[in-house]
């Protein structure tokens, strides 16, 4: 029998507010276990949340980056259960009205061609804080630290049919909150998790197959596998005469497989209810326009763009728009130099994205900034110097600080493209090797970068290399 | 200097009559010599009081509100660095780390916290038995119940232990207590006063709010608590009245209106010739008394037993014994750690009420109790406001019963339930109210309860004072406690 798949997915976004989203605790990672609580977020008697008005910002920019609905109103529910690490015994969550409606997002396919993925809702809830479960010799430590911090639960409809469109689908709401900076995205630290329900039903069939969640992927590479695995387990259940139990299985990456964590069947009653301690969030026209007005101009029309004015790949485009901050960086170099797009979108994804990378900085702290590589740029266009000394030159920038024109003035790397200089330098070659000219005319064809690499040698670098490479022909006319 | 009322001993202050030190000194030995027999303190801080009190008489210029004046705090008000119990096993141990608004705001004021008085456990009940410290007795008749669920902080007053003090009214546990104990009780209107801090029992319904002899001290309270609180988002921005200067504003030709389904046979015939008598003097006064209808009244107490008990099954899962608070011994599991120190900590009428609330929100029941209740709650409040269209106050006595015998209804909760039947539409309303003495039946003290519309706590102020310029109920004090 053919099987068709059926995934939707549930993304938890934490949003990089600097304060939680009820007490004005900060959210920083990383710090000593339970130093980031205050009594709200340690469900203190007699404490009250009030909410942070960033994160219902956020959440409204990603609504509108995916075409959503944004409710007017919409209403934080209590999601009552008890655990160790939910201090108050219960969720403060968004159950019956989500801040985000009805929105959509196009991904693009592996085999070419997109498609449209139905996003249900986007609703802000608190983050639980953490159980430790090692280290304590058989007693659970609690860490608070992470309690109340904003999450974005993004949830879409089941309408993505294999685990490739899930990552691509999972991909493209990464993308979307981090170029929109309301998320850093960390998927190590958990600030980008993704919960996948899958189910399977033959081909042609109208209605879905019981379907199973999968908890606890937090890679692109796990939810790939974890999905691909969770289909071949259902097949296989359903093809020896079983039947599929609705029900939660955790992924477990160090033996890339799934098993059960609780069945839904015995799962809580939550007993979600309005929670009495908030107003109904309320975003009004104003506030709508406002954010409206300063939401930037999204990757995949940008991208588009990209492709249009300057003739860059799809692949170019969208790695200049993985950020802002790049295509800000990109946009101020491309303005004065339009001619050389693909050349900066060379040293924007390359020399200097590698150089960033290694020295752990972001694209705002770059010692480079715009106007320096732009400088850059323009002497390896009009030829003062060659590409591989522009490497050097850049080299040179990021530790001195200093503009392109100063270094090359200063260490004269200005190419030698001077006819009848380089011609001279030729000559001498030519006679300095008698053997290798007559191993290159009897047809050796390798040799010719020996020469090459003599005049470079010779120069320093700096002879032109087309030049070079034109008058070296000639000289060595094979009969 | 007991028998002093608040605005009385600010004068006194003020003048070098006695000092803050003395009248703390002097509130510290009646409370020592009563708390055995009233019961009414929990916790008793002299110490503490004294110090407050030594700052107080150093305040030369610029003196706060309340410079000096000893009041005690009910026990569900958050005190950093003294224990805040809730009258509960279940909190037995926990010493909060913050103040409560409510409380930061008493300080600033200049007041004297004398400590933290006794009551129902979370606020649930109307008797102040539920208590895990132990029964409250009524300074009328030690024999009775002072009411609930703010039951220390009225007795408290009502035999003079201290000036005044702070109590919560969810359903009617300011206005009750104080109609018990002879003594003048405000509930604010939701919003008007910070939460923050306040232990919550069922939180779209709390609110704080003073106790006092008189209407005036009342207003010397309420004009410290009240207004908005970043903290509580539930908390209203709205200007808060000169409620000690508006005190005297005229009340002539104000109308108040008495809700037919308050004076059914269901009232004690003795009660209501009380209430009468305060309407005639309310009418010489000037005001104007006519009938009104509440149709939905007589729901209020069903859907208050749905919504309040919700509420609390999920204010009270932080109680679980995992960071603070009562934790059982030697627990084999998780769920062994929750179930008993749960059940260990948590006395009856918590757990009825937990139980309830949680079966009310339960998947399959939400939308039959838990909206339905919602609906009522409007229809309540609806009602109020077409009445507020016509009069300016809703009057009703405040109890349909004086104070009960201790032990009397405690084996029957419908029956103690009942006894909120005239208070409780109003917090569903979000109303505030105000309870006064108006008389005395079989030596027990009568309330008269008034209700105005939002924010209107001045209106309510003013009829008071000016019915007590006119009557001398508030005055009196138990024989035991002269």
């Amino acid at each position: 029998m053919n099987w068709e798949v059926v995934i939707g997915l549930e993304i938890h976004v934490q949003l990089n507010t600097q304060s939680k989203i009820f007490s004005s605790a900060t959210t920083a990672y990383g710090a000593d276990a339970n130093t980031q609580a205050c009594a709200v977020d340690l469900g203190l008697p007699g404490v009250l949340p009030v909410l942070n008005k960033m994160a219902v910002r956020k959440a409204v920019q990603f609504g509108i980056a995916v075409n959503a609905e944004i409710a007017a109103e919409s209403v934080f529910s209590r999601k009552n259960y008890f655990y160790p690490d939910l201090p108050k015994g219960y969720q403060i969550s968004q159950f019956e009205l989500p801040i985000v409606g009805k929105g959509e997002l196009s991904i693009d396919l592996e085999e070419g061609g997109s498609k449209v993925i139905g996003i249900t809702r986007a609703h802000l809830e608190e983050d639980a804080g953490k159980s430790l479960h090692e280290d304590f010799a058989g007693m659970t430590g609690i860490d608070l630290n992470r309690s109340g911090t904003p999450l974005l639960e993004i949830v879409s409809e089941p309408e993505m049919s294999s685990a490739k469109e899930a990552v691509a689908y999972m991909r493209k709401i990464h993308s979307i909150v981090r170029y929109l900076e309301i998320s850093d995205g960390n998927m190590q630290e958990g600030s980008f998790r993704c919960d996948a329900n899958v189910s399977v039903r033959p081909v042609g069939e109208a209605a879905l197959g019981t379907r199973t969640e999968i908890k606890n992927l937090n890679s692109f590479r796990f939810i790939e596998r974890a999905i691909n695995h969770e289909v071949e387990r259902q097949i296989e259940v359903i093809e020896a005469g079983g039947r599929i139990v609705q029900e939660t299985r955790l992924y477990d990456a160090d033996d890339d497989s799934t098993r059960p964590m609780r069945s839904k069947e015995e799962a809580n009653d939550y007993r979600y209810f309005p929670d009495p301690d908030l107003l109904p969030v309320a975003i009004d026209e104003a506030l709508l326009a406002e954010v409206r007005a300063e939401m930037p101009e999204m990757p995949y029309v940008r991208a588009q763009r990209y492709q249009d004015s300057y003739g860059l790949t799809l692949e170019d485009a969208q790695q200049l728009t993985t950020s802002q901050a790049i295509a800000a960086y990109f946009d101020a170099v491309v303005k004065v130099v339009p001619k050389s797009a693909k050349l900066i979108t060379n040293w924007v994804c390359g020399d200097l994205a590698a150089k960033l990378k290694q020295e752990n900085l972001s694209m705002a702290q770059s010692l480079v900034n715009a106007e320096a590589m732009t400088q850059l740029i323009q002497r390896i266009a009009d030829g003062t110097i060659s590409g591989k000394i522009a490497k050097d030159v850049f080299q040179a920038m990021w530790t001195s600080k200093a503009s392109a024109d100063d270094i090359i003035q200063q260490q004269g790397l200005q190419q030698i493209s001077d006819v009848g200089e380089l011609e001279a330098l030729v000559a001498q070659v030519v006679e300095d090797n008698p053997k290798q000219v007559e191993q290159y005319l009897s047809g050796k064809d390798k040799v010719f970068g020996f020469f090459v690499g003599k005049l470079m040698q010779m120069t320093k670098g700096k002879a032109n290399p087309q030049q070079v490479t034109d008058l070296l022909k000639a000289k060595l006319v094979r009969d | 200097m007991h028998n002093l009322t608040l605005a009385q001993q600010l004068q006194a202050l003020a003048a070098g009559e006695f000092s803050s030190v003395e009248l703390t000194q002097h509130y510290i030995k009646r409370i020592e010599s009563h708390q055995d027999s009233l019961n009414a303190f929990i916790t008793f801080t002299p110490e503490l009081a004294l110090e407050e009190a030594k700052k107080a008489d150093q305040r030369t210029a610029d003196k706060p509100l309340l410079n000096g004046i000893p009041l005690a705090l009910k026990d569900i008000f958050c005190t950093q660095g003294v224990k805040t119990s809730c009258g509960s096993k279940m909190l037995d141990n926990f010493i909060a780390p913050y103040d409560a608004t409510v409380v930061t705001k008493l300080k600033q004021a200049g007041a004297v916290s004398l400590g933290k008085t006794n009551m129902d456990e979370f606020g649930m009940g109307s008797s102040s038995e539920s208590s895990y410290y132990g029964d409250v007795k009524n300074p009328w008749d030690l024999s009775r119940v002072p009411g609930g669920s703010s039951g220390g902080s009225a007795a408290a007053v009502a035999a003079r232990l201290a000036t005044a003090s702070m109590g919560t009214d969810t359903g009617g546990s300011i206005r009750q207590p104080a109609a018990f104990c002879g003594i003048t009780g405000l509930k604010p209107t939701y919003g008007r006063v910070s939460r923050y801090g306040m232990i919550a029992y069922a939180s779209s319904l709390d609110q704080g709010g003073p106790f006092g002899v008189s209407a005036l001290d009342c207003a010397y309270l309420l004009q410290a608590i009240a207004g908005h609180d970043a903290k509580d988002s539930t908390s209203v921005d709205q200007p808060v009245d000169e409620y000690t200067t508006s005190i005297n504003d005229d009340i002539r030709g104000l109308r108040i209106g008495l809700p037919e389904e308050f004076f059914d046979e269901g009232l004690d015939a003795d009660i209501r010739a009380k209430i009468d008598n305060a309407c005639d003097q309310l009418r010489e006064l000037g005001c104007v008394i006519k009938p009104i209808s509440l149709p939905n009244a007589k729901l209020a107490i069903a859907a208050y037993y749905v919504i309040a008990p919700a509420e609390c099954s999920s204010n009270l899962s932080r109680f679980d014994g995992v960071r603070f608070g009562y934790r059982c011994e030697d627990p084999v599991d998780l769920a062994d750690l929750y179930s008993r120190s749960r059940s260990e900590a948590f006395g009856a009428e918590v757990k009825r009420r937990i139980m309830v609330g949680a079966y009310a929100l339960s998947a399959g029941y939400y939308d039959a109790y838990y909206l339905r209740a919602q609906k009522i709650r409007r229809l309540i409040s609806e009602d109020y406001q077409k009445a507020f269209a016509e009069v300016d106050v809703v009057l009703s006595p405040t109890t349909p019963t004086t104070a009960f015998k201790t032990h009397e209804k405690v084996d029957d909760p419908i029956t103690m339930y009942l006894s909120d039947i005239y208070t409780i539409g109003v917090n569903l309303a979000g109303l505030p109210g105000i309870s006064i003495p108006v008389g005395f039946s079989q030596q027990l003290p009568v309330g008269m309860q008034m209700v105005s519309t939002y924010f209107a706590e001045d209106t309510l102020l003013r009829i008071a004072h000016q019915f007590q310029q006119h009557t001398d109920w508030h005055l009196q004090t138990p024989a035991e406690f002269e």
